[in-house]
């Protein structure tokens, strides 16, 4: 095994792209970060999707993004995980350079899923859950994540307008963000008022969907040392999985993917939770980021929710989250999600965030969560 | 559409048919090759009592293609006597008053169906348990 750089990160804005299709948007954040690489050639692609056989009906996306790059004959395949295809497709390039099998990788996140009608888009977004077991019954993902978090309010007794710290810092966030969908900030006035979509989740306790590409080019890190810029080295590594269905979890108020994955990344970088200067965590609902808080460390059980409240989570105090708009603000375009939190805490870590950036970013960690918590993949990022 | 794996499901969907391992004694639902409590081989078939009480629940307004007709329609998380929890739509019940703890009980009823011409696919869902006359 030999450390592994990130050398180069590409975005495109997340959002409606109705003149841009899904071939067009992963090329554009794949050059990009070729680009800031500076590199014209990879060895192989990773392209972290979810839906395009549904939504697009398109798959072997591997061979397309590969072919549309420019990078035919690189070898290329398709990763899924749900909503953490991002960060597995992220994961399967720093095995591949770490292992010493591929010199250079690029990685790509992409989703297209305003093609389709929101109906279908819903369907398409419940198979990440169990089909025979879940999906039949009519369960939506937020329907899953409303579950929890009634059974979170219940046993801990928080009201919802806990809740809207989280939901106010990633909007706060998301406003400076020009790669953001949304970029309005919000009061808890707005959070309180909100439609109930699926009760008690509101809309501003959910992220919203989107068209969106992001990508990384990795390298051994010996070839990152002649940069101007700051070298970002990939300090841990995992993923690991969970029921498929919450029903058959023991405890479905303990994300234990992210508590295994996070434990195998903090091991790896020889880092405690309290040396993580800012997390970039997967809020897709407000419910995701108190379990993701405490299944991490940085919160007890049950009390993930104190950390907005004392206010621990903005810009600049104890453990930034969601410091470009998470997905709550940046938007939620599910297979490139976790690549979007990836080249957001490069930016964090190269001081490249913009008026987002942090005056303490040496080591900063990202967090994909994949269906309602069954496969997590956790990375951490550091300056060297 | 799919007809070959709905009826693959019919003693689990039309009878709550799960496993009980022999390792641990462990009631599963639903049947899996492998007990998720000891790791071991399961294989005895378990017929549960279909009571149980609300783990959780939520409405649904926004639903996926295919379960317009229903909508709003309140869902479960619903832990049975034997240990297990499934998920299933509530039926029979004013959602408002539905709460965490409320005994239920397992019905059979339509899940869904395919269009005017489509097949119907039944299953169980659960209902406030009823008084005994």
């Amino acid at each position: 095994m030999r450390p592994v750089a990130v050398l180069g990160i590409g975005q495109t804005a997340v959002g409606e792209h109705w003149e841009r299709s899904l071939r067009d948007l992963a090329t554009q954040a794949g050059l990009a970060a070729m680009r800031d690489a500076g590199l014209e050639h990879v060895q192989a692609v990773f392209v972290g999707n979810m839906l395009s056989g549904l939504l697009t009906r398109q798959e072997n996306l591997g061979a397309l993004v590969a072919d549309w790059l420019g990078q035919r004959p690189a070898e290329a395949f398709k990763v899924e995980a749900a909503c953490a295809s991002g960060a597995a497709a992220f994961r399967v390039a720093h095995m591949a350079v770490s292992s010493g099998e591929v010199d250079v990788a690029l990685a790509v996140g992409v989703e297209k899923m305003t093609d389709t009608t929101s109906g279908e888009t819903t369907a398409a977004l419940a198979t990440a859950s169990d089909a025979d077991y879940e999906l039949v019954h009519g369960v939506t993902f937020v329907g899953l994540n409303a579950l929890v978090m009634r059974r979170y309010l219940h046993e801990f007794g928080w009201k919802h307008t806990d809740f809207a710290p989280f939901s106010i810092n990633a909007h706060a966030n998301g406003a400076r963000n020009p790669n953001a969908r949304l970029q309005e900030p919000i009061s808890e006035r707005d959070y309180t008022r909100a439609r109930m979509v699926c009760d008690p989740i509101n809309l501003l306790d959910a992220s919203p969907i989107g068209d969106g590409a992001a990508a990384a080019v990795l390298v051994p890190a010996e070839r990152a040392y002649d940069r101007p810029r700051a070298r970002v080295l990939v300090a841990g590594s995992a993923s690991a999985t969970d029921t498929l269905a919450v029903h058959d979890r023991k405890d479905p108020l303990f994300l234990s993917a992210a508590h295994h994955s996070a434990r195998k990344a903090y091991a790896q970088a020889g880092l405690e939770p309290s040396q993580i200067d800012f997390f970039e965590l997967h809020d897709a609902f407000s419910i995701m980021s108190a379990l993701s808080l405490e299944a991490c460390g940085f919160a007890e059980r049950g009390q993930g929710p104190r950390l907005g409240l004392e206010g621990r989570i903005r810009l600049q105090q104890a453990l930034p989250i969601s410091t470009q708009g998470g997905l709550k603000a940046r938007g939620h375009p599910v297979g490139a999600t976790g690549m979007y939190q990836l080249v957001e805490v490069v930016q964090q870590l190269r001081g490249e965030a913009g008026p987002n950036q942090l005056d303490r970013a040496r080591v900063g960690m990202a967090q994909n969560i994949g269906g309602s918590g069954a496969m997590i993949a956790t990375h951490i990022l550091r300056v060297a | 559409m799919d007809i070959p794996r709905n009826w693959r499901l019919r003693t689990q969907r039309y009878a709550l048919v799960g496993e009980e391992c022999d390792h641990c004694h462990s009631k599963i639902f639903p049947p899996r090759d492998i007990c998720p409590d000891c790791g071991l081989e399961a294989k005895a078939h378990y017929a549960f009592s279909g009571k149980g009480e609300i783990y959780s629940f939520t409405v649904v307004h926004d639903p996926p293609t295919g379960y317009e007709d229903q909508a709003p329609y309140a869902i479960a998380l619903v832990k049975l006597e034997e240990g297990p929890i499934v998920t299933a739509q509530l039926t029979d019940v004013d959602s408002a008053q539905v709460a965490i703890g409320m005994p239920v009980e397992m019905v059979t009823r339509k899940l869904r169906a395919e269009g005017e011409e489509g097949v119907i696919h039944y299953g169980y869902k659960f209902r406030p348990t009823l008084a005994r006359a």
